[in-house]
């Protein structure tokens, strides 16, 4: 009985995420509208682009090989899995313990390895320099990634994100200097894999300054739509990953009653409304910066993880 | 046991010997490969099964220095390396089948391909210091030949020379190391030794010339110049065996002294193997990066994961020496299993390079592109090696990446200063080296298999036979298995972690649920590969089906979109060289130096605008480069010492005897 509540949950989880990604980039898109005193596409929108892009066909280049037509599948598994296992509304899902927080950010650089790969497919320059820039990114964003994985999994004395977000939400950690780095690297990291803004124009195709539309400039149809789907669900693997690890509140423990879990689902709505505003007002008042300007700004990020990191070690022996 | 493996070793000694007999007369009359192949897969199977049975066997035959005999011996630590060793000498020799058919000079690869294999196993069952270092240098010897096969290509003399040369190096240091191991007694034997040495004075010494011996073939920054130089010039299932197979020799003979022969180790030891680790991690795939030659890449690539298991080996050392055997254990199994794991995929991309480099004559990423149209079984694979090597779930490397990772994190409680800040910067470097490996082999893979090709020689390609695309799928098979079923191999792994990390063995994995990996407590930290790889298959396949079921079906090709503009022709496409220049600018300017120059014509000129690169070396500048001007200078002063006439000579050699007794009798 258990074993198939928590399938249900689990499942729940896998849908929820799913049906919510793209409410979550409608959200941050009509935010930033609305900021911008203009009215802004509804926020259904994003679910209208996804049905006109699966009803179109798809055209190909016509040297594109299976690589280019598998990829944007495999892009949106790993993701899809990725997303799967971070905690929402509740911590302690079924499937949690076959893959920790470092599993999930490798999942996460198996999707972009395929994603560049689709970008240098076809042979076009833009694809090439799309991909060049995000894996510039990416070898900048996934060690300061990890640094923070290192911090919480040192804080926990453990890597499975459920028992860090149990013992952040249910013990006293109290106010540490190294959280809050890593929270601040966290979001930096944040911005820049899901290519917002400073790091990334999700909005621009002007060709010198694009990274992630860059490499996905030949898709089409239904290929683009499992492109675009994937994008928003790690918009909202990020944000629930901030919500689980920073912000546990109103989060179902395992085993507790359906109330709390509704109380769960409330909550995590707000967290991602909450964070999805959030991102829209923090996108509207800064600029994107130069493409080695990223270098900066996600040093920065490494160094403030591992900091955190150190501080830890250095402090267990006190 | 012992017998059977000697056995298999002196037949593959004979059978190069017979084949350097006949290679002037008709070198192909005997099938080496397959042979090698047939002795491989029985040394390998008896291999496993004394790392099951995992007991010791010893044997002394009356060779080699008459008061010493040639001891070999067999343990847990060593039939781990010997099935590497010979797994990896089967599937090169089976590669080699259709590989070797259009080597140009079969007479200079044949005799010497099996006298390196046999090297390379008689220096893991080696029983004694005389033993180890004879099989050393032959196994060191036979490769320089190989290395030398196309000695007249551009370069390869020149790596040969190096190589020599660091060989020679290498080997002085671990000679050094075992003279001091064995004492003024001269107990030469590891038994002995083992029982003489626990409490030795000079311990720390002979570790330091140990990490240098092994070290140095194992490719450590900064021994590991010839490593990129020599490995890419020897054919490509030479390539294979020296990348893949002869470094974890190196590691072997580094774990035996460090982990077995001196005897119980202290803290600081580990700070070199791990700083070195540490740095050679980074510091090999930032030179990876920017390669356009795709052998030396691999080569490179190849020396980051050198420093990832030294990494691994210098935790064990800490944890060892701080008597937490469980973290040590942790540790050694992700040393190991990374030494296993690397074998396979770096003889897998080996072996890719070589089909690229046979179908195409090209092995410049520059003149490739576009063969994943034309080799469809090769690229396959080779994606396979390249998502293993960057440590991409589901497949084998994220193992023990992942192990390592969680090595890192046991080790707050290490009661050393030094090492608490050791341990996280090297968890660092190993974060940034992961990354790294990913934008390394996206580029690789992605200049030389997706895109249009960018020369006639790629466009023309066409796919490498059976034995050849066989060897690649089964070892891409192997590195799915590896990663969704990694307990097995990490239980396997038991004997020799037992052996080496003072006593514990990781918890049996495969008795866990779902065979989940455990490696301390469920509570702390598990993974599981094959769950991740059935959800990841499952949920690509129900997306396949849903969009089959709900989207629109229909394709249409068309001219590639390209913002409007495309350009058929394929030098518009990037380039190796600008796929790397974002990383070049971020990381290379500092490592190397890099500055780029862009000469503009002034305005109303008609010359051309010029851009330029240039890249520094900085370990063979400042390191290798004195040392060679300093050699040469002082030859260079002694050359007329050879031109004296035989009176001075003769007063020379007088004059030597004179001082040398002086000195001996001022040393009593």
């Amino acid at each position: 009985m258990a074993l198939i509540f928590d399938s249900l949950v689990q499942g729940l989880q896998m849908i929820l995420v799913l049906a919510l990604a793209p409410l979550l980039t409608g959200l941050v898109r009509k935010v930033k509208a609305r900021l911008l005193r203009r009215q802004g596409p509804s926020l259904i929108q994003p679910y209208r682009d996804l049905l006109r892009l699966i009803r179109k066909e798809a055209v190909v280049a016509e040297n594109a090989s299976w690589l280019f037509r598998a990829a944007p599948y495999a892009i949106f598994a790993a993701t899809w899995v990725a997303a799967a296992l971070v905690p929402t509304f509740a911590s302690g899902l079924l499937f949690s313990w076959s893959a920790d927080v470092i599993a999930i950010v490798a999942l996460l650089g198996s999707a972009r390895f395929f994603l560049t790969l689709a970008g240098m497919d076809v042979g076009t320059s833009f694809g090439g320099i799309g991909s060049s820039r995000e894996v510039m990114i990416a070898s900048l964003a996934e060690p300061a990634m990890l640094m923070v994985v290192f911090t919480l999994s040192l804080l926990a004395h453990s890597t499975q994100l459920s028992t860090i977000s149990q013992l952040i939400s249910f013990s006293e950690v109290g106010l540490r200097v190294s959280l809050a780095m890593a929270l601040i690297a966290l979001i930096l990291v944040a911005l820049a894999e899901n290519a917002r803004i400073p790091v990334d124009n999700p909005a621009t195709h002007l060709e010198l300054t694009m990274v992630h539309e860059a490499m996905v400039l030949e898709y089409s149809g239904r290929h683009l739509a499992m492109i675009e789907i994937g994008a928003s669900l790690k918009l909202v693997l990020y944000l629930s990953l901030i919500g689980a690890l920073f912000l546990p509140l109103g989060m179902a423990a395992p085993g507790a009653g359906p109330a709390a879990y509704l109380v769960g689902l409330g909550a995590y709505l707000a967290k991602l409304a909450l964070g999805g505003v959030l991102l829209g007002m923090f996108e509207i008042s800064i600029a994107k910066m130069r493409v080695f300007r990223v270098p900066e700004f996600l040093g920065a990020a490494l160094m403030l993880g591992f900091l955190a990191t150190l501080l830890l070690f250095v402090s267990r022996g006190l | 046991m012992l017998p059977a493996a000697l056995g298999a070793d002196a037949v593959l000694l004979v059978l190069g010997v017979v084949a350097g007999v006949t290679s002037r007369i008709r070198p192909r009359w005997l099938p080496i490969y397959p042979l090698c192949a047939i002795i491989g897969a029985f040394a390998a199977a008896l291999a496993l099964a004394a790392l099951l049975n995992g007991g010791v066997e010893t044997m002394v035959l009356p060779l080699g220095v008459p008061w010493i005999g040639a001891h070999f011996r067999i343990d847990p630590l060593a039939a781990l390396f010997l099935a590497i060793v010979n797994l990896g000498g089967c599937a090169a020799s089976v590669y080699a089948i259709g590989y070797g058919r259009h080597e140009t000079s079969p007479g200079r690869v044949l005799p010497f391909y099996p006298a390196f294999l046999a090297g390379m196993s008689l220096v893991i069952i080696a029983g004694d210091a005389f033993t180890f270092l004879v099989s050393w240098e032959f196994m060191s010897l036979m490769s320089w030949a190989l290395v030398m096969a196309h000695h007249k290509d551009r370069g390869n003399a020149f790596a040969g020379y190096v190589y020599l040369v660091m060989a020679s190096f290498g080997s002085l240091a671990l000679l050094l190391a075992f003279g001091l191991l064995a004492g003024p007694q001269g107990h030469y034997d590891f038994d002995t030794m083992r029982s003489v040495a626990a409490q030795h004075p000079l311990a720390g010494l002979i570790l330091i010339l140990a990490l240098i011996g092994a070290g140095s073939k194992a490719g450590l920054v900064p021994l590991h110049v010839w490593l990129p130089l020599a490995h890419p010039a020897a054919p490509s299932h030479v390539s294979a065996l020296m990348s893949g197979v002869m470094t974890k020799v190196a590691v072997y003979a580094f774990i035996r002294i460090a982990f077995d022969l001196v005897g119980a180790p202290q803290w600081w030891w580990s700070v070199p193997v791990l700083t070195a680790g540490a740095v050679t991690a980074v510091i090999g795939l930032l030179y990876a990066v920017l390669q356009e030659d795709l052998k030396r890449l691999l080569a490179y690539s190849t020396v980051e994961n050198l420093g990832v298991i030294f990494m691994g080996l210098g935790l064990a050392l800490a944890f060892k020496a701080n008597h937490m055997p469980q973290a040590a254990a942790l540790a050694m199994t992700a040393a190991l299993l990374h030494a296993v794991n690397h074998a396979t995929f770096k003889s897998l991309l080996f072996f890719g390079a070589g089909s690229v480099l046979f179908a195409t004559g090209e092995r410049n990423l520059e003149a490739l592109g576009g063969l994943i149209r034309r080799m469809p079984a090769t690229s396959f694979a080779f994606l396979a090696g390249a998502a293993a090597i960057s440590a991409l779930p589901p497949l084998n490397g994220f193992v023990s990446e992942w192990l390592m990772f969680q090595a890192v994190l046991v080790s707050p409680d290490l009661p050393q200063w030094v090492l608490k800040f050791l341990v996280p910067a090297s968890g660092a470097m190993l974060a940034l080296a992961a990354a790294l490996a990913a934008a390394c082999f996206v580029r690789a893979f992605g200049i030389a298999f997706l895109g249009r090709p960018r020369s006639p020689a790629a466009e023309t390609a066409v796919e490498v036979d059976r034995f050849q695309t066989g060897t690649m799928l089964v070892l891409a098979f192997v590195c799915l298995l590896g990663g969704i079923l990694p307990g097995f191999v990490i239980d396997a792994l038991g004997g020799p972690v037992q052996f080496a990390a003072g006593g514990q063995h990781l918890p049996m994995q495969a008795s866990q649920p779902w065979l989940t990996l455990v490696p301390i407590s469920a509570d702390r930290s598990s993974y599981n590969g094959l769950i991740v790889f059935v959800f990841i298959a499952f949920s690509a396949l129900i997306s396949a089906v849903a969009i089959r079921t709900f989207a629109s079906r229909a394709v249409r090709r068309a001219p590639a979109w390209d913002c409007g503009y495309p350009d058929g022709r394929p030098v518009t496409q990037y380039t190796a060289s600008s796929f790397a220049q974002p990383l070049r600018r971020v990381f290379g300017s500092v490592v190397f130096q890099a500055r780029e120059t862009v000469e503009m014509p002034g305005p109303g000129e008609l010359g051309p605008a010029r851009f330029s690169v240039t890249v520094r070396d900085l370990v063979w500048e400042r390191l290798y480069a004195p040392v060679a001007w300093a050699v040469g200078r002082v030859a260079d002063r002694l050359n007329p010492l050879q031109f004296l006439t035989i009176r001075q000579y003769l007063s020379l050699v007088f004059a030597a005897l004179v001082v040398l007794l002086v000195v001996v009798s001022l040393w009593r």
